[in-house]
């Protein structure tokens, strides 16, 4: 197992450099420089600033720099915000995601499952129905349609929440919530669909005639094997969640990193885009990584090779 | 159910309840640790201030939001009082020359650092130098090209410091001389750009030093925490010259303009101060509200011409395309915020300045010169593109442009040609485009930061125009001491370009708006360069 774990491991290091090397080409190639503004710049001043931020000479002396720094965990100086550094700006951008996302994740698990059991054993009957219906508005009604629903709602109408803002629980209430709602619909549908194929087999029915009772029979035998598809499911979920949401952040006004997803490339920052691409990586290959090995934990016969 | 069904299922229960508590306590302290959890102490005031700064660093900030704060940490020679007027900052008192070319600034006794330290007038000369020298960078450097030498230090043609017009004779006075008698130099040394900065804290830290804990600065406030796209905290700075009335500022940078409303609107934040921080489509129901606040400022919306491409070559299609506009319906339709009509590049407000009157639609004289031109009716009116930012207001304003060119003159092939910002900037920037929606907004209040833009191969022209006589008068009028003179001579550059070359069309003046509700900030008056100093904010007292 730990072995198996090592080589993944080592594996990813020839995919994370591939990825990043794209998106330097890309960032590179893209039209506009980083520095460019509605004032011209003086073509000393442009030189300087090109040097200042590793980005004069040919590309593979700016990738050959870029590389070098890397190695050194040096991700390099952001163009946009220009006394910081990207781990600097990715250390307090991304723990802030990674908090709001685990809320939101666990919440998402929690009523996810529950909710998909409860349709699934009453299936076909009005409670099914309406989980159902419920999941597929979840997962159809987009993010930001949501977020200005629940703000208008909870924050403006009734007063009950912050409009937006961050660094108090209240205000983790109603992002946390509109970033779990499209995760619980998807996971409802998924255990529900899980349940529903594993009720009819064969041991489920050797469980009920042993005498088992239908919670016993539910949680302790049947949701062992319909979580399947969730775990599967949660690996790329939990990595895209942890790694911030552009709009539940923006509207919601979250220092997280998920704005910088799409800003850093619309300010053409070179390193900062590179710096959230590998962090998302490193993320993805993570998650699945957890992913395959619970699923050997849950059902042995899975064969981690 | 007998005991031996129970334990197993309390092993499970407590296991389950073990390892919730476990995950919960985990959450909770990785929150307390990086989730930037903060129990900060409430601001008397809370601003909306539009986006994340880049930097705050004087010699580098060229943006108007980061600007704002940067004049709050930091007070140059002069400074603006809340209409606007240039008031002594850190200098008590000056004097001009009668050539207009050298000002002697008296620096204040009590002029001090935040850290108790006193200012002199050598922290002026050595942040000048570190602002023009070419290894900080600064874009802004050319504010400093006005002195002697200025712009040969600055490009590093000359790398002895002395030579530049500016010297310390004693701790206390600043000789500045300029090449030119720049009318306008007292506006400028209130710019950031000029403002002092404490060498002692750069040397130690690098970049760094612009962060809190570091920063040592000389203006009303001194920045005690700043997280990224989080808040920034300022407090009134104990050694500043006067007393400064509001003692805690949280400054926000939420981008979002429904955020930035919802925010104002349950009284989260008491002051925006950008339009662009206010949703537009709720402008025309704000506006007779008591907490909406037009703020208009220097800054003007106009379509310019690469004047080497055809059609553009000929005047007649350039003087067409201006006189058939109907800038009223852009106005009405688009921007929606009671923007005047602009026939100038100069947007009203300087004083003493008479604009030309410019081209005021004519429909009928614009449908004949553009047949004199040779496309009458719009027939045969070769392909062109129309370059606009996708940001803001940029495709729609460009898209009613090209409805209002086709319905008034026939003009059917002006395509739209919409790019990213950056990208945008790009093909301004190397004239790579027919017909483009540009904008700009004054540096300073004079006309100057207008007519000098279309000087010959000027770095902002971008339009490929070129009047020798233009340049000639630009240069006149830099020799000119007598205000008045100066002025007129402006007036007669102006006409050049609005009416007889017309290479740009001016489509409006932008206006602000400012929402804040005045039973709870006072201090704040609307003023044309859109500077507002936020040592001089106060709270009213309850009647």
């Amino acid at each position: 197992m730990a072995a198996i774990i090592i080589r993944r491991l080592l594996q990813a290091i020839p995919v994370l450099f591939i990825i990043v090397s794209l998106t330097f080409v890309l960032m590179h190639n893209a039209p506009g420089s980083p520095f460019t503004t509605e004032r011209h710049i003086p073509a000393p001043i442009m030189a300087e600033l090109e040097k200042k931020y590793h980005l004069h000479g040919t590309f593979a002396q700016q990738y050959g720099a870029y590389l070098g720094d890397l190695l050194h965990g040096d991700l390099g100086l952001s163009t946009q915000y220009r006394n910081r550094t990207v781990n600097e700006i990715i250390g307090q951008a991304l723990p802030v995601s990674m908090v709001l996302g685990t809320l939101a994740y666990a919440f998402a698990l929690l009523a996810g499952t529950t909710l998909g059991g409860l349709a699934a054993v009453r299936q076909g009957r009005p409670r099914d129905r309406l989980i159902v219906l419920a999941a597929l508005l979840g997962i159809s009604i987009p993010n930001f349609v949501l977020a200005l629903l629940c703000i208008r709602v909870f924050a403006i109408d009734l007063n009950l929440l912050p409009v937006a803002g961050w660094g108090s629980l209240d205000q983790i209430v109603l992002p946390a919530f509109c970033l779990s709602v499209p995760f619980i619909a998807s996971i409802t549908r998924l255990t529900r669909g899980g349940l529903l194929e594993v009720l009819r087999l064969d041991f489920i029915r050797t469980a009920r005639a042993k005498g088992l009772s239908e919670t016993a029979v539910l949680f302790r035998h049947a949701l062992k094997v319909a979580i399947l598809p969730v775990v599967g499911y949660s690996g790329p979920a939990v990595a895209g969640v942890l790694t911030g949401s552009i709009v539940v952040e923006t509207i919601f006004g979250i220092p997280g990193i998920g704005p910088f997803f799409v800003n850093s490339v619309l300010n053409r920052d070179p390193f900062m885009t590179c710096g959230v691409v590998l962090v998302f990586g490193l993320f993805l290959i993570l998650c699945n990584l957890a992913t395959d090995i619970l699923y050997f934990v849950i059902d042995r016969r899975v064969n981690l090779q | 159910m007998t005991l031996r069904d129970i334990l197993p299922r309390a092993r499970t229960l407590v296991l389950l309840g073990g390892t919730c508590a476990l995950g919960l306590a985990l959450f909770l302290a990785f929150f307390y640790a990086f989730g930037g959890w903060t129990l900060s102490a409430p601001a008397d005031l809370t601003i909306c201030n539009g986006d994340e700064p880049q930097t705050l660093d004087p010699a580098i900030v060229t943006g108007q939001l980061e600007g704002r704060i940067c004049l709050a940490l930091f007070e140059g020679l002069t400074t603006r009082d809340a209409a606007g007027h240039i008031i002594p900052g850190m200098a008590q008192s000056w004097t001009r020359s009668p050539d207009g070319k050298t000002y002697t600034f008296l620096i204040r006794p009590d002029a001090k650092w935040s850290n108790g330290q006193p200012l002199t007038a050598h922290d002026f000369l050595d942040s000048w130098r570190r602002a023009l020298e070419p290894a900080t960078a600064s874009e802004y450097a050319y504010q400093l090209y006005y002195l002697v030498n200025g712009e040969a230090y600055g490009t590093g043609k000359i790398t002895d410091f002395s030579q530049v017009g500016v010297k310390a004779p004693d701790d206390r006075t600043l000789v500045v001389t300029l090449s030119h008698p720049t009318a306008y130099f007292l506006e400028l040394t209130s710019l950031q750009t000029l403002c002092p900065v404490y060498l002692p804290c750069i040397a130690k830290y690098g970049d760094d030093w612009i962060k809190p804990g570091r920063i040592v600065s000389n203006g009303p406030y001194v920045m005690k925490a700043w997280r990224l796209n989080d808040y920034i905290f300022l407090e009134a700075n104990p050694y500043y010259w006067k007393p400064v009335p509001i003692r805690r500022i949280k400054v926000l940078p939420t981008r979002d303009a429904n955020t930035c409303f919802n925010l104002f609107y349950s009284g989260k934040t008491d002051l925006i101060l950008d339009q662009t921080s206010i949703p537009a489509s709720l402008l025309p129901d704000l506006r007779p509200k008591p907490y909406y606040h037009p703020n208009p400022f220097g800054a003007t919306t106009f379509i310019r011409f690469n004047v080497k491409r055809k059609p553009f070559d000929d005047v007649r299609v350039r003087q067409a395309l201006a006189l058939a506009l109907d800038k009223q319906d852009i106005v009405d339709k688009i921007l929606r915020d009671g923007e005047p009509v602009a026939n100038t590049l100069v947007p009203p407000g300087n004083a003493g300045y008479i604009p030309p009157r410019g081209l005021v639609r004519d429909v009928d004289a614009a449908r004949r010169l553009l047949a004199a031109a040779g496309y009458p009716g719009g027939h045969g009116f070769p392909d062109v593109n129309l370059l606009f930012s996708t940001k803001g207001t940029g495709p729609a304003i460009a898209t009613e442009a090209q409805a209002l060119w086709a319905r008034d003159l026939g003009i059917t092939s002006i395509h739209l040609r919409g790019q990213e910002w950056k990208v945008y900037l790009n093909s301004q920037a190397s004239v790579d485009f027919d017909v483009c929606l540009s904008r700009w907004v004054g540096d300073y209040g004079d006309p100057q930061t207008f007519i000098d833009m279309f000087v010959t191969d000027g770095g902002n022209n971008n339009t490929n125009w070129s009047n020798s006589r233009y340049d000639q008068m630009l240069a006149q009028s830099e020799n000119t001491p007598d205000p008045a003179q100066r002025l007129r001579i402006f007036h007669d550059m102006e006409k050049i370009l609005v009416e007889d070359d017309v290479p740009i069309v001016p489509v409006s003046f932008m206006v602000g708006a400012v929402l804040y509700h005045s039973d709870k900030l006072g201090g704040f008056e609307s003023n044309f360069v859109d500077d507002h100093r936020w040592g001089d904010f106060y709270i009213p007292k309850k009647k």
